[in-house]
């Protein structure tokens, strides 16, 4: 596969990873920002590879994740609501809300139905007219771009049955959050397919005020190897780029148009880090027929989280998912407590999958 | 979810020695001869897809639930149950497809029934199929399986769950991936008169290769290590895998089947299948261990090792 196996060429790893250790002076703790950075890091065992003084920390960019009980608890209520089909992408539904899970509700009779784009959920509405179709908006810069215009498709062509739960977030905010923390790290791997439409400039603040080295990232093996080497050789903090073959400085201006046309930025909660001024995305009044807050104003009872499940600090950095009580024992795939062992980029689904140690 | 469906309420109602056994299909004794019978459900969305139809793929895996078993088989029932307002054109194209498979299998259709259901009472087509077939290659069974055996493939895995799924989803990759759906009959009799020395078979659908693997070694006093490098995926099942965050261990396959043999055999084994057709892509992919009892874990192609689990459910594609 082009601009796959390049980068997993075994060969190029082992080069990549001995540069690294005669670069490495010192202690250096370097957070992945992106779950499919997580995934990468434990499916190709790259921290077998790394040497002892390299600490890498799962970071918050699993859309997943880091959306809130709340969320989940809102969605439920509108799925239970006549009339409705909600829409969502897969990795959502078993998701545990305060109280259930979408796939428990679909399973007792809600209409809620995988779909792979917009697109699909929009047919799905001119297919059914006499139904609402609400589609879980839930994901980075990197989604949003697709459910703006599809918001936009809506809004042209008269489809009145298509609404949106917006549950969207930004990076850099939320990246701001943690370095002003008190989380120790040198730097950040920068989520590579965010970048592509963010561009660097609203990261160059984590260089400048908070004085953290950075670097936009891809996903292989290989693209996290050379990023590593790009964060310890960095004269001075400052914001890079290794993934070249796909992000730019300037990102993809048109997406980001598409965004702020139907979308305004609002303070937004991430499980585990709270309220982030700014780090959210909300629908525009302009376009509030096809907010399904304003159309369903969905009343939820107040939400519950489990005391023990710590994906909180998980996704803070704080801990690595092994350090959880309910880790392997009482939440598993099979049986996720927290949402981050629910996602195939969760930090702890990764762990538990990847962690060879686990049948010794 | 399906296992503990199984268990909890169909062995606990229907509890006998034979069905204890969970293999794919029943060997049972009558007179003096071992009968393999089975049974399987067909439901699938599309009904149509790259590389064969609900029809062609009710006989393959029938024929294939018999033939793992160490059976030939001979006879299957067909019931089908259709949707008012099918129309005639795929109706006519799923026969054709039925009586070329089971023609192209050596089997003949002995017996059937049609039910007519309202619309919205089933999706189009489901169907049903039964077959009995002789048990020529007795005794196959995870009990015989030992530390030092050899873990075969007969092919490459996924491409029917990718098949069906580009085409439900309308989502096109690099390559076109067509369903593997196939009868084994033949290619496993080939394998089964090459060597005395065969442990056990399966074909690896529902679940895929990691759902069956870990069937297998459940309980059992012996692990299974499986070596990345050596298992088999195309380039078009890759990228769909890459996209979509799937894992390709647990994407089903329709022609497929996974042998357990002892290691002497192995080489010789893998020369027969790949005479034919349809094992050309025959691997040796991993071996029976005694350590890691109960677990079936993987060298990754860059030397980390990871555990393949029993899957939590269907695969989920992701966000992003």
């Amino acid at each position: 596969m082009k601009y796959v196996d390049e980068f997993r060429d075994s060969r190029l790893i082992k080069k990549e990873a001995a540069l690294i250790r005669s670069a490495v002076d010192r202690k250096w703790r370097f957070m992945e920002v992106c779950g499919t950075h997580t995934m990468s890091i434990f499916r190709f065992g790259l921290r077998q590879i790394l040497p002892d003084d390299i600490e890498l920390l799962s970071g918050p960019g699993c859309p997943v994740c880091v959306t809130p009980n709340g969320y989940l608890d809102k969605a439920i209520a509108i799925a239970g609501e006549k009339n409705v089909i909600m829409t969502t992408f897969g990795d959502m539904l078993r998701v545990p809300g305060s109280r259930s899970t979408l796939e428990i509700q679909k399973a007792s009779g809600c209409d809620i139905r995988t779909v792979y784009s917009t697109t699909d959920a929009l047919d799905i509405a001119g297919r059914n007219p006499s139904k609402e179709i609400v589609f879980l908006g839930v994901g980075f810069e990197t989604t949003v771009p697709t459910v703006a215009r599809s918001i936009m498709i809506a809004k042209k062509e008269g489809i009145k049955n298509y609404s949106v739960l917006s549950a969207h977030k930004t990076m850099p905010e939320a990246l701001g959050s943690l370095a002003g923390s008190d989380l120790k790290v040198d730097g950040f791997i920068l989520p590579g397919h965010v970048s592509a439409i963010t561009g660097t400039a609203p990261y160059r603040f984590l260089a400048k005020t908070y004085k953290k080295r950075c670097v936009v990232s891809g996903f292989e093996p290989l693209d996290i190897l050379q990023s590593i080497l790009v964060l310890i050789k960095q004269k001075s903090p400052k914001v890079e780029i290794q993934y070249k073959r796909i992000a730019s400085s300037g990102g993809n201006p048109k997406a980001r148009a598409c965004i702020y046309k139907v979308f305004q930025k609002c303070d937004s909660v991430w499980r585990g880090i709270g309220k982030v001024k700014d780090s959210g995305l909300e629908i525009k009044k302009c376009y509030a027929d096809f907010d399904a807050e304003v159309k369903f104003h969905p009343r939820p009872a107040p939400p519950k989280e489990n005391k023990n499940c710590r994906c909180g600090d998980v996704l803070k950095g704080l801990i690595p998912p092994v350090e959880c009580k309910l880790f392997g024992k009482t939440c598993t795939p099979q049986h996720p407590v927290g949402a981050c062992m629910v996602s195939s980029e969760g930090a702890c689904a990764a762990y538990y999958k990847y962690r060879g140690d686990r049948f010794e | 979810m399906m296992h503990s469906l199984i268990d909890s309420f169909f062995l606990k109602e229907f509890d006998n020695k034979i069905l204890k056994r969970k293999s794919d299909s029943a060997v049972i004794k009558i007179g003096a001869e071992d009968i393999a019978f089975t049974t399987d459900s067909y439901v699938v969305n599309p009904i149509i897809f790259p590389g064969g139809n609900i029809g062609s793929l009710a006989v393959h895996g029938t024929v294939n639930d018999l033939s793992v078993c160490g059976a030939k088989p001979l006879y299957l029932s067909l019931g089908l149950v259709i949707e008012e307002g099918l129309d005639k054109k795929t109706l006519a194209e799923i026969t054709k497809s039925i009586s070329a498979a089971a023609k192209a299998a050596g089997v003949l259709i002995v017996t059937g029934d049609t039910k007519v259901v309202e619309k919205g009472s089933c999706d189009k087509i489901f169907i049903n199929i039964s077959g009995i077939g002789k048990v020529y290659y007795p005794g196959l069974s995870g009990d015989r399986i030992r530390p030092g055996d050899a873990v075969i493939v007969s092919g490459s895995l996924g491409e029917h769950a990718i098949a069906v799924l580009s085409k439900r989803e309308g989502i096109s990759f690099g390559t076109d991936v067509l369903s593997d759906s196939a009868s084994l009959n033949m290619l496993i009799a080939g394998a089964l008169k090459a060597s005395r020395n065969i442990r056990l078979m399966r074909d690896p659908t529902r679940g895929g290769l990691g759902t069956t693997l870990n069937e297998i070694v459940t309980g059992g006093k012996f692990g299974i290590a499986l070596e990345e490098k050596d298992i088999p995926v195309s380039e078009g099942v890759r990228e769909a895998c890459e996209l979509l965050g799937f894992d390709p261990l647990y994407l089903a396959c329709e022609g497929r089947a996974i042998i357990i043999a002892a290691p002497q055999d192995a080489a010789k084994i893998i020369k027969v299948l790949r005479r034919d057709r349809l094992g050309r892509g025959s691997k040796i992919i991993g071996r029976v261990t005694f350590d890691h009892k109960g677990k079936v874990y993987m060298k990754t192609s860059s030397g980390g090792l990871r555990l393949v689990d029993m899957p939590s459910g269907e695969q989920l594609p992701r966000i992003c």
